[in-house]
Order: structure tokens, then C-alpha cells, then sequence
């Protein structure tokens, strides 16, 4: 389990795009640097992230290396009813993790 | 004369580490390729894509960068951001689904150093968009 900031608004308008802002904290290893001793450090960063909202999806996304370490990602979202907001990321070693954050539609 | 073989015991012990063991930066036509893959038979116009990057970067290791698609968020089928200089250039690529709000995603990235970062939309009816933004980085981002 990895630490997690969400900033989601509590309350949205009807079909009004929001903002959904998350930091999350994660290293990020890109595989390309050494170690002291010149050996590599092996690659680990979160590969994958997927936002879904009430289980309709709202994007993915593919992250690669040059993500920078404790990845901030931003993007909007519209919801025509109140529900929860998933994010859901996956690293290298295959752990899955997910967030979720109610939000009501007025 | 001492003093002479050492200067050249030293300068030879000094280029050996520098000798890259392997290329450590993709190169345009690297990101070229891959572009061409993404894009296929369609054609790239350099409109609609807006691709918010700073043209100084102070430090390398983590620069905000927001990319938008003048489109309805429901045609854009994918963004794809690429890194000339960066050892592997493939950054990010993100697909819409029928939730979002607007085809626009912000993250930071990391950049080895000052070179041209481009970013390809492709939309649902197979055209492709594309922008980038040519910068310099002083700080660059550590790749070794």
C-alpha cells in the first residue's frame, strides 16, 4: 500500500466537468540508473491507472518511465449522478491498489 | 617527465568511464518510428493538440506538463506523449472513456535533457493531431 492524496470536489454540478487531482507516492525506479556498486536498480514503477466512475470508465492510462517519481495526474470527469469515484493503479510487481471517494451530484 | 606520464595515466583512466556502455537517448528517428507505428496511413496535422510544457526547465526530474485535444471528448481515441531525448521516449498514453469530463490529462514528468517532446492524439474518426515543444533543461532528469 502506497500513500495517496486525493482532491476530489464533494459536491459537483450536473453533467459539469470537474477536476479529479491525485499525488500518489511512488518512487518510480525507471531502471535506468546504478547503484553505488554499478549494479542496476531494477525497474518499479505503477505501469498502469484506470478511473472509472459508478463502473463506467472515465480513462486509462498508460504510464511509463519517464513518469516523474510520486506521479501527480489530473484530468476531469462528468457525472450525471451521484456515485464513487475509482481510481484504480497497478506497479511493477503486479500490486493492485485502488481509491475510491463519493461524490453527490446537486 | 614524471609528471607527464602521469597526466597521461590519468586522462586514460578518465576516458574509460566515459565510454557509454550503451546509448543512453532514444534519437528523432527512434520517435519517428514509433510515431509512424501509432499513426499509420493517416496523415499528422500539427493542429488541435495542445501540449503545455515549459520552454526552461530549471530541474529535469519532474516538469508539469498538461495535453488537451480541441475535440469532443468522446472522439478522442487516445493521447500519446513522446520524449526525443529521454533513454526510453514512450511518456505516457491515455484513452478516454465515456465519463470524462475533457480530453485533457496533467502529470509531471522526467526529462534527460533539453530536447523535443511531442504529443499525438488520434481521434475515433482515424485522423491523427499532433504538437510538441522544443525545450532546455539545465538540470537534467538522472538516468545513471
Amino acid at each position: 500500500m502506497v500513500r495517496v492524496l486525493l482532491n476530489v470536489p464533494k459536491r459537483v454540478k450536473r453533467g459539469e466537468e470537474f477536476d479529479v487531482k491525485l499525488l500518489i507516492s511512488h518512487p518510480m525506479e525507471s531502471g535506468q540508473r546504478r547503484d553505488d556498486m554499478g549494479q542496476p536498480i531494477p525497474r518499479d514503477i505503477i505501469n498502469s491507472f484506470v478511473c472509472t466512475y459508478n463502473d463506467d470508465e472515465v480513462l486509462r492510462a498508460d504510464l511509463f518511465p519517464a513518469i516523474a517519481a510520486n506521479p501527480f495526474l489530473s484530468f476531469a470527469v462528468t457525472a450525471q449522478e451521484s456515485g464513487t469515484l475509482t481510481m484504480t493503479f497497478t506497479d511493477d510487481h503486479g500490486v493492485v491498489q485502488t481509491e475510491t471517494v463519493s461524490v453527490t451530484v446537486e | 617527465m614524471m609528471r607527464r606520464r602521469f597526466l597521461l595515466l590519468t586522462s586514460a583512466g578518465l576516458i574509460v568511464p566515459l565510454a557509454p556502455t550503451r546509448s543512453a537517448r532514444a534519437t528523432p528517428a527512434q520517435v519517428a518510428a514509433l510515431i509512424a507505428e501509432l499513426v499509420g496511413d493517416a496523415t499528422l496535422h500539427d493542429a488541435r493538440v495542445k501540449l503545455d510544457l515549459p520552454v526552461m526547465v530549471e530541474n529535469g526530474n519532474s516538469v508539469g506538463m498538461t495535453v488537451s485535444v480541441d475535440a469532443p471528448v468522446g472522439d478522442v481515441r487516445s493521447i500519446d506523449v513522446f520524449a526525443e531525448g529521454n533513454p526510453l521516449p514512450h511518456v505516457l498514453r491515455v484513452r478516454f472513456g465515456p465519463r470524462a469530463g475533457a480530453p485533457r490529462f496533467a502529470t509531471r514528468i522526467r526529462l534527460a535533457t533539453s530536447q523535443t517532446v511531442i504529443a499525438v492524439a488520434k481521434l475515433a474518426d482515424g485522423s491523427c493531431w499532433r504538437d510538441s515543444v522544443d525545450l532546455l533543461v539545465t538540470l537534467a532528469a538522472c538516468i545513471d
